[in-house]
């Protein structure tokens, strides 16, 4: 089963419908049992942060999360999903789940007319190959709808960046985890490709 | 960098496509669904659905447009047109619609704005504005007029100030409408959008007036917008969206090409 993370962030159901698009049959779940047993994982969301961690706790989807990590099943983070997998966010200044080095932070653009949140459609240059990205050309436009972004602490961790006023990390991973601040499943046929790629991804770095 | 975005309008009533002129004159021109995907699979950035039912027992099947949407597109687009309370909004959210715009119901009760911030997220909540222009006066310093109820009622409030309130309220977009312009393809208000991209820190949806492609790189230059709506001139076949977004290409504006 694949397991749509449902912890109150969002409209799932647009990820749901993305993953039948692309032939996946997906699984709201709220149930951290259900979460932990599940062959992958996709974990959106939208929104606060702070909501949504706190969420997390409540519902024991954090341990959840944790422990399919771990066990090495293929995990898709999306925008909320992308940032809550680091360790901290200055969103409220929450600590988040940690499976990924490094922060979160605020868009500051020097430049007045850049406007918060950066949304809309906007280039992404892949940094290092993923198999996730693979077909993905440097200028392919992904949606993005976000006003903090995320910075893991080694560049390892960084498959894609955007460029906003800065360069900032715009898809990480780390092992079996890999996560995208733009919306798969507002991106059009190039997010679609990525949710298909996920359908068949075995969670192995090597393509 | 951003690109700038190509919206497609959509007037739905009682689950047709419809178009009007000046907000009146209203005719049936097809099915949303079809045209919605059609302009999906063209390249278009985003979707909006108005929802100009005239009578509430008919206002449901606007659920199942937006739920047929969102199974067939796998791009931005939200709802508007009557939506009065948190929970209207809740339900088009679950629908599948990414956005909800609100218009009439928050000028007469502006929490609403707050609201649907809190319970759908900023980024989720636009702020429609229907404007037309009026004498600068102590009660109108921009010149321009918030008018609701499809253009009927005019609310004796300053537009540009109202602007200012609905990003202050937790709107994360404005569509800034100009009835004046409306239908007549004689370009948008590029004043009056300017005004407002100028003072907002929110992105700001420029509509009404589109007639050519010129009158789209005017307002996403000049204008200041950060995405132009346009709806009869790709309704009626007279240009594609690619056609729209490979002239403001070739005009170094920057639009998604590839997808």
């Amino acid at each position: 089963m694949l397991a749509i993370v449902d912890y109150d962030a969002g409209n799932l159901r647009s990820v749901q419908r993305a993953c039948r698009k692309v032939g996946l049959t997906a699984e709201i779940v709220a149930d951290p049992r259900l979460v932990e047993s599940a062959e992958r994982i996709i974990f959106p969301g939208v929104g606060a942060a702070t909501s949504a961690v706190d969420t997390l706790k409540e519902r024991g989807l954090d341990k959840a999360l944790l422990s399919a990590f771990q066990k090495g099943t293929p995990i898709l983070g999306i925008c909320l999903g992308a940032q809550i997998i680091l360790e901290h966010t200055e969103e409220d200044d929450r600590d988040c789940l940690g499976i990924v080095e490094g922060i979160c932070t605020r868009f500051e653009p020097d430049d007045p007319t850049l406007k918060v949140p950066h949304m809309g459609w906007n280039g992404v240059e892949v940094t290092q190959p993923h198999p996730l990205l693979e077909g993905v050309e440097n200028g392919d436009e992904f949606y993005f709808v976000h006003s903090y972004f995320p910075r893991p602490s080694h560049a390892g961790n960084v498959y894609a960046v955007t460029d906003y006023g800065t360069s900032f990390c715009s898809a990480l991973g780390r092992k079996n985890l890999f996560a995208t601040q733009f919306h798969l499943e507002k991106s059009g046929r190039f997010g679609l490709s990525v949710l298909s790629r996920f359908a068949h991804w075995d969670g192995c770095l090597t393509t | 960098m951003l690109s700038k975005r190509l919206i497609v309008c959509l007037d739905v009533r009682a689950g047709k496509l419809a178009k009007s002129v000046k907000f009146v004159n209203t005719r049936d021109i097809g099915d949303p669904v079809i045209k919605a995907r059609e302009y999906y699979e063209d390249g278009l950035d985003e979707l909006v659905f108005y929802d100009i039912t005239a009578s509430s027992e008919k206002r449901n099947i606007m659920i199942d447009v937006v739920e047929e949407v969102a199974a067939q597109t796998f791009i931005p687009f939200s709802v508007g047109g009557g939506i009065r309370s948190v929970d209207d909004a809740t339900r088009l959210r679950m629908a599948g619609a990414e956005k909800i715009n609100v218009n009439s119901a928050a000028v007469k009760r502006p929490e609403l704005i707050a609201e649907c911030a809190y319970a759908i997220g900023s980024q989720s909540t636009v702020l429609s504005m229907d404007i037309r222009q009026v004498k600068e006066s102590r009660t109108f310093p921009s010149g321009y007029e918030i008018v609701i109820d499809g253009g009927r009622t005019p609310m004796g409030i300053d537009a540009f100030v109202w602007s200012l309130k609905g990003e202050e309220l937790g709107a994360g977009e404005v569509v800034v409408n100009s009835i004046d312009a409306d239908g007549t393809r004689q370009g948008y208000e590029i004043k009056l959008t300017r005004m407002i991209a100028n003072a907002l820190s929110i992105p700001v949806i420029a509509s009404g007036g589109a007639g050519t492609p010129e009158h789209l790189y005017e307002v996403l230059t000049e204008g200041g917008a950060d995405a132009a709506l346009v709806a009869s001139m790709v309704h009626f076949g007279e240009y594609t969206c690619r056609e729209l977004k490979e002239y403001l290409h070739n005009r170094d504006v920057k639009v998604r090409m590839r997808y």
